[in-house]
């Protein structure tokens, strides 16, 4: 089946007849995925269509039931043959395999440190590492201490020691998730060059326009199976949801535009000159039944602002009111008692206990006066949380899972279910959608859109337009402070470019 | 990032099973059972005294203290800290109690006060040096292991220094009554330790607290952003750590009917050994009093055996060491759970 014409090179990396089962849980059926040299290939595909087992699949990290992988019209090595798959493909993960404590360049040759009668030679180390990232092109210095390293940078070092094994073939796993607009640039800049050196990408990503911007090829999974592998230029980006959803649809979101609004309902959030780190003088009010977008680029302070609103973080000056009481400073259990819903920016650093069930997590907010004494009684936390799990749409076996066996789309319906629990009446949303997929994005933003017609007050603090198409105003920041504001209506390429700081004026 | 192959597809509703999942919770809890069972077995088999009322009380009075100090280091463990100078303040705070309860004659301060407030100076000195821990560990954050080591080594001094080496006998009955007193045929200090591990257990599973520590341990940044006092929470299992491990220095106390200097010395290696062969893991928010409890019951029993078998007593150390190990593998193959 890999008979090939004569004088074609043979696909860089060949995956046929994959299937792979996990206990009663098919996680591939019969899927397929064919990569030619120097291409950059796209792999989209919902949470939990199999992408990342197809990924563990192709760099050797698990063994396929079914199926074979071949490399260049090679058999693939055996599993146990690490240095094999290490030559052949490389994986870049959103989560650093980046040692922090230690220099780029030992990161670079760690556990393969040039030596010199059996000690580790030092500087051979540092010379070879500045020959790596010179020959590639990446503007590091070799003995700087990578944890502190920016995340693109980071990428970067490691496509680069993905390289010095000799491997060709990159496997970038959602490498845009924690990058703004200009690094995302600057990063797709580099794969360009690194893909005319001849090297070839496999993409994963969320962002469809990063697809059609980086890729000419995609290939789409959904439900553990292969639906279609094609140009991106013959795949418009509603036929390429479609396949990813396997439904006719456009993202069902609620657009504000054209929504009547009551503009004398009281208001529920007032926020006067507020100064903290990375912010100050920021001004804003939200009504009952509005939400208000909080945009900017990664560095705007929004987070901070959006921190301080909900008790994570401090503010050293003005004030903030929940309908007509004031907020105190970095008080979280004060802000749950005033009435603020929070999705905190990172769903894994706080907004989840991956090793607690999901009923635990979802009444972490509320636990205190589910029964007398603050005891939880069984009946009541049983309750509650299949009303979460029903109302949020949670794809789970039951409120006793443990959040850490849910896809990332059910994970954040949980966080967003520890919002909602305390009945809140003003709702503080960061990134509400990062990092899930179409379907978990639509359900999430209509849950949104429900607390908004029961009257809440909401503030989204994201750059993803998709998330701020639901709010009545979007507010924009930087170098902390609000520098504009786009009512409902606003085109994407007007609000992109104020949100990036490119407007024209 | 993504596909978490236990939720992959809709299309397999099959998997609904919500007994499924607590069954797997609870096969964690039960993992030691098989080994105790076997060493109940073996038990009545090498000896026909082992089964008998009169051994099974002995074995329960034996391990109360181990208990109580287990508990205590159980609940900081979960909370996702540490606390190596509980077996200090189980040797130390009752010291404390009784030398200012005795008179010169007796090796005391010759303060010679009421017993009733030596009892509750014993019950303050555990609660204070909690305090202590918490502030160095919550407020000047200072790494957990490192400060109770050192508090360890701190107290083991100040008791030898108290004590001046010597050992505290004609201590006042109420510091045995634990041990004299019994009920049913146990004594209280039993009643008292499944007390402690029944009301824990309790609150661990239903109350707002006892999440709220398993939440801590398992991510502190999450439980914060859910409006959990963190640090409150913290420093106070610290001092609840070392109250309940100043009751089980009491227990200790009773057993032995006097207090030595070295009161404790050693015993926080069989606090952890029964605590994680239990099922507490030592990253913090998992594991539960159930599982705690049969690790104690466990070492209780083999102690039991080896001197029901006769052990030369040089040897005892060594083989409790190596089924301290091989209980671990079995929790281990039974749950099918790495330990951490």
């Amino acid at each position: 089946m890999t008979e090939l014409p004569s004088g074609a090179a043979p696909p860089i990396v060949e995956a046929i007849g994959i299937s792979k089962r996990y206990g009663p849980t098919i996680a591939l059926a019969d899927a397929r995925l064919t990569v030619l040299p120097g291409e950059s290939h796209a792999l989209v595909g919902r949470n939990g269509a199999g992408k990342s087992t197809l990924v563990g699949i192709l760099t050797g990290l698990r063994a396929s039931d079914t199926g074979e992988v071949r490399f260049s019209g090679e058999p693939a090595p055996l599993i146990s043959d690490r240095e094999g798959w290490r030559q052949r493909v490389a994986c870049v993960y959103q989560h650093s395999t980046i040692i922090p404590d230690l220099t780029v360049a030992e990161n670079l040759f760690i556990n393969r440190q040039p030596t010199e009668r059996g000690f580790i030679s030092w500087s051979t180390l540092r010379r070879k590492a500045r020959e790596l990232l010179d020959r590639w092109n990446v503007a590091v210095p070799e003995d700087m201490r990578a944890g502190d390293l920016r995340v693109e940078a980071r990428q970067l070092v490691e496509i680069a020691r993905a390289l010095s094994y000799g491997a060709r073939f990159i496997i970038l796993d959602e490498p845009t998730a924690q990058l703004d607009g200009e690094e995302i640039k600057r990063l797709f800049v580099r794969i360009r060059e690194l893909q005319a050196a001849g090297v070839t990408f496999l993409f994963i990503s969320h962002h469809l326009q990063e697809v059609y911007e980086i890729c000419q090829t995609v290939t789409v999974l959904r439900d553990a199976r292969h639906i279609v592998t094609a140009p991106v230029a013959d795949l418009p980006k509603d036929r390429l949801i479609e396949a990813m959803t396997g439904e006719n649809v456009h993202l069902g979101v609620a657009d504000a535009a054209g929504r009547v609004r009551d503009e004398n309902a009281p208001v529920a959030l007032t926020v006067e000159k507020l100064a903290g780190d990375d912010f100050a003088d920021v001004s804003f009010t939200i009504r009952r039944g509005e939400v208000v977008g909080l945009s900017g680029s990664t560095s705007s302070g929004r987070v901070g602002v959006a921190e301080a609103i909900a008790g994570l973080g401090r503010f050293s000056a003005g004030a903030v009111r929940i309908g007509d009481k004031p907020l105190p400073s970095g008080d979280v259990p004060a802000a749950l008692a005033l009435g603020v819903g929070c999705v905190p920016k990172s769903r894994h650093k706080e907004g989840l206990v991956l090793s607690m069930p999901i009923a635990d997590n979802t009444m972490m907010t509320v636990s205190h006066k589910l029964g007398p004494f603050g005891f939880i009684p069984p009946a009541k936390r049983s309750t509650l949380a299949h009303e979460a799990i029903r109302s949020l749409g949670v794809v789970t076996q039951g409120p006793d899972q443990l959040v850490s066996g849910l896809s990332g789309g059910n994970q954040q319906k949980v966080v967003m279910g520890r919002a909602l629990a305390n009945a809140p009446s003003v709702l503080v949303l960061m990134d509400p959608t990062a990092g899930v997929d179409v379907k978990s994005k639509e359900a999430l933003l209509g849950v949104v859109e429900r607390m908004r017609q029961e009257g809440k007050a909401i503030l989204v603090v994201s750059s993803e337009v998709e998330d701020l198409r639901t709010c009545d105003r979007v507010l924009v920041m930087r170098h902390g402070s609000i520098v504009a504001e786009h009512k409902a209506g606003w085109t994407d390429n007007a609000l992109v470019a104020s949100i990036e700081g490119i407007e024209a004026q | 990032m993504s596909t978490t192959p236990s939720t992959a597809s809709p299309a397999s509703p099959a998997i609904r099973n919500r007994s499924a999942v607590a069954m797997a919770g609870r096969i964690r809890d039960l993992a030691l059972l098989p080994a105790l069972i076997v060493l109940i077995v073996v038990g009545a088999l090498v000896s026909p005294a082992f089964l008998t009322q009169a051994n099974i009380t002995t074995i329960l009075t034996s391990c109360a203290a181990l208990a109580m100090v287990v508990l205590a280091e159980s609940l900081i463990i979960i909370t996702g800290k540490f606390d190596l100078s509980l077996e200090s303040t189980a040797g130390f705070a009752p010291a404390i109690g009784a030398l200012i309860v005795l008179p010169v004659a007796s090796n005391g301060f010759g303060l010679e006060l009421p017993t009733i407030v030596g009892l509750l100076v014993v019950l303050a000195i555990g609660a204070i040096i909690g305090f202590i821990n918490g502030f160095l560990i919550v407020r000047l954050q200072l790494n957990a292991f490192i400060v109770t080591l050192a508090m360890l080594i701190i107290l083991r001094g100040m008791l030898v220094g108290a004590t001046k080496g010597r050992t505290l006998f004609d201590l006042p009955d109420a510091f045995y009554a634990l041990m004299i007193v019994t009920f049913l045929g146990i004594p209280l200090a039993v009643w008292l330790a499944a007390l402690a591990f029944l009301i824990a257990g309790i609150v661990l599973k239903y109350h707002r607290l006892g999440r709220a520590l398993y939440a801590i341990g398992g991510n502190p940044e999450a439980a914060r952003a859910a409006g959990i006092r963190v640090e409150r929470v913290i420093w106070g299992v610290y001092i609840l750590g070392g109250v309940l491990a100043a009751v089980g220095g009491l227990f200790i106390t009773g057993y032995v009917g006097a207090i030595s200097a070295n009161q404790g010395n050693g015993m926080i290696f069989t606090v952890f050994a029964a605590a994680v062969i239990g099922g507490i893991s030592l990253d913090g928010g998992k594991g539960t009093m159930f599982g705690a409890l049969t690790g104690v019951l466990l070492l209780g029993v083999v102690q039991n055996l080896l001197t029901l078998a006769q052990v030369p007593s040089f040897w005892i150390q060594a083989i409790y060491g190596t089924i301290i190990l091989g209980a671990l593998m079995v929790a281990r193959l039974t749950s099918g759970a790495p330990q951490t």
